[in-house]
């Protein structure tokens, strides 16, 4: 499989009236075609953040990618005119987002902005484009799609809309599905919905997807790598199985270690990570993560780590193996 | 919504019966008389104002001559002479002859409706509304599209002026401007038949209201710009006239097209002091006037036509909005 997406050393900033913070520093991935990328990390980390920065999506003032490239297909999208990045934004790259509820225009009928992109990206009539609609409108659940063009969205439920949003985004059949926390806002039956919605039309379109998460357990079953961001840096890559065996940073082994497991016998205690996400109002000189480990050395004080290889195809930026307590 | 526009008509009933209550009490409670003379000129003697009185009905007591005015009473004759509830508004005590509804709604001869004083002051209030939305909403879009720069500044500042200095005194200005200075308009033209002298009026008249339609676009423009499906939109790549135009202008409109209808209402209603300058012949300076000469039934006639009106503009309010916003259903 080839690289289908590249991101190297993205760097995005938020100008504010405290500062300048430094919400994405110096993040690199690669996404092959048909993979499944999860970003898995807390409130505020960046992920949302770096995949936007990706698309220009960032509002701006005050936002501002200031370092990096992010290379789809060879070409990068940090560089390419306003109507070149257009012609991929919803054609090749498209987005579901987190909240269905305020994602949807409120005053135009579901069939209308369902077909947009194919109005804009196929040139499509109205005609053809409602046909495409219908078609993929039940490709992802909705009953009786041809009586719902004309529909709102407060007419939908929050699944429904969800579902909706997900056909939107794969109208002009994109190369790559980036989901912003798509599941967040629904409650847990109709998330594994969703889940199990995203892996049936991955597997029949065969599109990647970057799927962004703060569940760990939704992740699970779906990507096939996974990259864990803190504080505005991704400080573990993996494949997923490895990351759930072979945690190798202090931080994911925390998230796991706060996650309920249903094959548990016996009872054990959630463990939560004390402290609280950092400032990042600047660039820390020492690992981001230091304050709230328990693993912290003299060394992390000192020097940010970098992401270091630790098995082929695993890396993670710390200076301590937190399976023996001892630094690499 | 039938049922709706019923319970809203119904509604009026109350509004017209408190209105014309206090209307009533302040008139009468105002020295002087309908038969008053200005001091200077030569005043009506008693006899001739006992015989008016009686009349009218003006020597009955308060409660009576109140009730007369929105039920009916009987003549001298015998014969039940309805009132307001048959739509009569009585006849005035100063223009002989004729009644209120003929004053304020009879053209002058072979012409149409729009040249009665209603209809200039209606026509009045269309184009002052007219100026206020082709300047406000674009003026508000812009603003907010272009937030913190130097045109939105600029805009800022007129829409302050708009909205600080009272209309009569942006009159004044304007008058000894291109009035007494430019000589580009008459100060009281002899016929209002020509387009081009309404325009002073109208702009005067409007200016408050652009500057409110301005401030309220530019607000809800940038409460719009915010919106999570402003960002779904330019996911799916659209261009950002589209965005601007599809998505953000129509959400912004809704509030401020819910306000045009009040604004319509309250530029028909508010004109007097803009009429009463340009001596346009307008219910307004009608509506002066009458207070100047205590004409009970003008001033009562035509406050009850204002009261209406503001009610009437804002049942179109919750209408306009089902048609807006499909979230909102009436009943």
């Amino acid at each position: 499989m080839s690289e289908l997406l590249s991101v190297q050393g993205l760097e995005t900033q938020f100008r504010t009236r405290e500062g300048i913070v430094h919400a994405v520093n110096g993040v690199s991935f690669g996404l092959k075609e048909g993979e499944t990328l999860g970003i898995v990390g807390e409130s505020g980390c960046g992920k949302s953040v770096t995949v936007m920065s990706m698309l220009r999506l960032i509002p701006s003032p005050p936002g501002k990618v200031s370092a990096g490239k992010a290379l789809f297909q060879g070409k990068d999208l940090l560089k390419m005119s306003d109507d070149e990045i257009r012609h991929i934004r919803g054609s090749q790259i498209s987005m579901v987002f987190q909240d269905p509820m305020t994602s949807f225009n409120p005053v135009l009928t579901i069939g209308r902005q369902v077909s947009e992109p194919l109005e804009v990206h196929m040139g499509m009539n109205r005609k053809q484009a409602d046909d495409r609609v219908v078609e993929m409108l039940t490709k992802v659940g909705i009953p009786n799609p041809r009586d719902r063009l004309n529909d709102y969205p407060h007419q939908f439920s929050g699944g429904m809309r969800q579902r909706v949003m997900i056909a939107m985004a794969l109208v002009c059949t994109p190369q790559v599905l980036i989901a912003d926390e798509p599941t967040t806002a629904l409650d847990v039956t109709i998330q594994a919905q969703i889940v199990e919605l995203a892996k049936r039309i991955r597997d029949d379109l065969g599109m990647a997807i970057i799927w962004i998460t703060h569940d760990l357990g939704v992740i699970a079953g779906l990507a096939d790598r996974l990259a864990v961001m803190y504080g505005g840096y991704i400080i573990e890559t993996a494949p997923i199985r490895d990351v759930y065996a072979h945690p190798s940073h202090p931080y994911t082994l925390g998230l796991l270690g706060s996650l309920p497991r249903m094959d548990e016998s016996g009872q054990r205690r959630l463990v939560s990570i004390d402290g609280l996400p950092p400032v990042l109002l600047e660039k820390p000189n020492f690992c981001p993560f230091a304050p709230r480990c328990k693993y912290v050395v003299e060394r992390c004080w000192k020097e940010n780590p970098p992401l270091m290889q630790i098995s082929p195809d695993h890396t993670a930026a710390c200076w301590v193996n937190p399976e023996t307590g001892r630094e690499r | 919504m039938g049922k709706f526009l019923l319970r809203r008509m119904l509604w009026l009933i109350p509004v017209i019966l408190v209105v014309s209550t206090i209307t009533f009490v302040l008139m009468h409670a105002a020295p002087g008389g309908p038969w008053d003379r200005d001091l200077s000129a030569r005043q009506v003697d008693p006899a001739t104002q006992k015989m008016l009185n009686t009349y009218y009905g003006l020597d009955k007591p308060l409660w009576r001559q109140f009730t007369a005015y929105l039920v009916g009473d009987v003549d001298s004759e015998g014969k039940f002479d309805c009132g307001l509830i048959c739509g009569d508004l009585g006849p005035s005590y100063r223009q002989r002859g004729l009644t209120i509804q003929q004053i304020l709604f009879m053209p002058p001869e072979e012409k149409s409706v729009i040249y009665s004083r209603f209809g200039y002051s209606m026509r009045l209030g269309i184009y002052s509304l007219l100026f206020a939305i082709i300047i406000g909403i674009p003026a508000g879009v812009i603003s907010a599209l272009k937030q913190n720069t130097m045109v939105d500044y600029v805009s800022l500042f007129i829409v302050t002026i708009g909205i600080s200095v009272p209309n009569f005194v942006m009159a004044i200005f304007l008058i000894i401007i291109f009035a007494s200075t430019l000589h580009m308009v008459s100060i009281v033209p002899r016929s209002w038949d020509e387009i081009s002298v309404w325009v002073l009026p109208a702009v005067i008249l409007g200016f408050g209201t652009m500057a409110r339609t301005a401030r309220l676009t530019r607000a809800s423009m940038l409460e719009t710009m915010r919106q999570d499906y402003i960002r779904t939109a330019r996911s799916k790549g659209l261009s950002e006239r589209v965005v601007i135009i599809r998505h953000m202008i129509k959400n912004s409109l809704i509030p401020v097209v819910t306000i045009l209808g009040p604004a319509l209402a309250g530029l028909v209603t508010g004109s007097f002091i803009i009429e009463t300058m340009f001596g346009f012949p307008g219910m307004g300076r009608a509506y002066v006037t009458a207070i100047g000469q205590r004409d009970y039934s003008m001033i009562m006639g035509t406050t009850l036509i204002y009261a209406v009106l503001v009610a009437l503009a804002n049942v179109s309010v919750d209408v306009v909005y089902v048609f807006l916003d499909p979230r909102i259903r009436l009943d």
